[in-house]
């Protein structure tokens, strides 16, 4: 196995026109942008302990550089988020490189999503790891009126940042439903309970790839990935898909299905 | 769109929220040569990734429409266009006047979220030392 500099470098002589990786500045790890095998930043690159959104960063660098071809440093999530990203037409991954790195144990404990590792893995070794479900089975041994309590008493703390929406790998929307005013009462915080995270989980609901970004960026703690990882459980459960899993089969929610989807839904 | 042959460039310059003065660690995204974004600094040790809406809009000032770039005096009903030297002299005039027959505590100062500490700091010391008043505010405190 190699490290992250020589494979920077392989594929930047390899026909990428620039590396999106991170690298160390000045003690913090940072998303950054190397254009050439010879920069002096190779010296400075890491994957470090900080997650940052890869793919809405590519998502701008694709439609700003329309003719360049990307190589892209990515965990799990990166690549799920990626592959679903391209289901929705935001990625072209025929202009991307996908390098692989494996989370390391501690954090695929600390995180618990289903998949802490990329299909191919260029950096680190596979681990598994234990779902995280501690908030959901401690929801669901509430019952419904103490359900709505409970997640009346989180959402309580909102302040409005719009951080979850805008850390997302997957909310890439040019018009959010949470900015308009007749969804939305402009100026009002908390924000109404329960809609506006109600708008969020369903846009959230076959299109969250469970990376938990929203969550570290929330600033009153809400346990959002709780709830958007109870969806997936959901549509897992009754329609079959897992969003960021196939990069050919698109979620039954983005097109139009047939009446036994349906009946299978009111199950 | 980056115009043709323009060299490639992303990359994120870490500075802190200028809004209030909790200090929360800011990324400025830079594509091409402009100013594009706002990310949480992840490892910052004041706000530990998380922003206010305030700290994630902070970019978007820099560009807005409604910025003041040239300096302007009233000139009765309307604002009219005109050079440093001008407009300096009408503030100090002002300044001056309302000292002179008011006193110095009839002067207020209200400094900016959107400059620099350092040119804050020339603000209050403007006041205090040249005025003679401690009526300094920032919207900051709002």
């Amino acid at each position: 196995m190699s490290d992250l500099k020589s494979i920077v470098r392989e594929k930047l002589r390899d026909g990428a026109d620039a590396f999106l990786c991170l690298k160390n500045e000045e003690g913090t790890v940072l998303p950054a942008l190397i254009t050439d095998a010879d920069s002096p930043d190779l010296e400075l690159v890491e994957v470090g302990d900080s997650r940052y959104p890869l793919g809405k960063i590519l998502i701008d660098l694709l439609r700003e550089y329309p003719d360049k071809r990307f190589a892209v440093l990515v965990r799990g999530c990166d690549e799920r988020a990626l592959v679903e990203l391209s289901k929705l037409e935001q990625v072209d991954l025929e202009r991307l490189v996908l390098v692989g790195v494996a989370c390391s144990a501690e954090e695929a404990a600390a995180c618990g999503c289903l998949r802490p590792y990329p299909s191919d893995i260029a950096l680190g070794e596979k681990v598994e790891a234990a779902p995280g479900r501690e908030v959901i089975d401690e929801v669901e041994s509430l019952s419904d009126a103490e359900r709505m309590a409970w997640w009346r008493e989180q959402f309580s703390r909102c302040i409005k940042c719009y951080g979850c929406r805008n850390i997302c790998p997957m909310c890439f929307c040019k018009d959010c439903a949470l900015e308009e005013p007749h969804l939305v009462e402009p100026g009002v915080i908390p924000p109404d309970f329960p809609s506006f995270h109600i708008i969020r989980a369903l846009d959230m609901t076959g299109r969250c790839i469970d990376c938990g970004l929203c969550e570290e960026a929330c600033p009153a703690g809400i346990p959002l990935r709780s709830l958007y990882r109870k969806m997936q459980d959901i549509m897992e459960d009754k329609l079959e898909y897992r969003a960021g899993e196939s990069a050919e089969e698109r979620s039954p929610l983005s097109f139009l299905g047939s009446e036994q989807d349906i009946e299978k839904l009111e199950e | 769109m980056a115009e043709n042959g323009s060299e490639m460039n992303y990359r994120l310059v870490p500075s802190t929220c200028v809004y209030c003065g909790t200090g929360c660690g800011v990324l400025l995204e830079v594509t091409g040569d402009r100013l594009s974004g706002t990310l949480p600094q992840k490892d910052h040790p004041v706000s530990k990734g998380a922003l206010c809406i305030k700290g994630w809009s902070v970019h978007e000032f820099v560009y807005s429409e409604r910025r003041l770039t040239k300096p302007m005096v009233r000139s009765g009903e309307v604002l009219v266009e005109t050079d440093w030297e001008a407009a300096l002299a009408a503030v100090a005039d002002g300044l001056s006047a309302a000292r002179d027959k008011h006193g110095p505590d009839s002067v207020g100062f209200f400094a900016s979220a959107r400059c620099t500490n350092e040119e804050n700091y020339l603000l209050q010391k403007l006041a205090r030392a040249v005025v003679g008043t401690n009526n300094v505010d920032h919207c900051a405190r709002l």
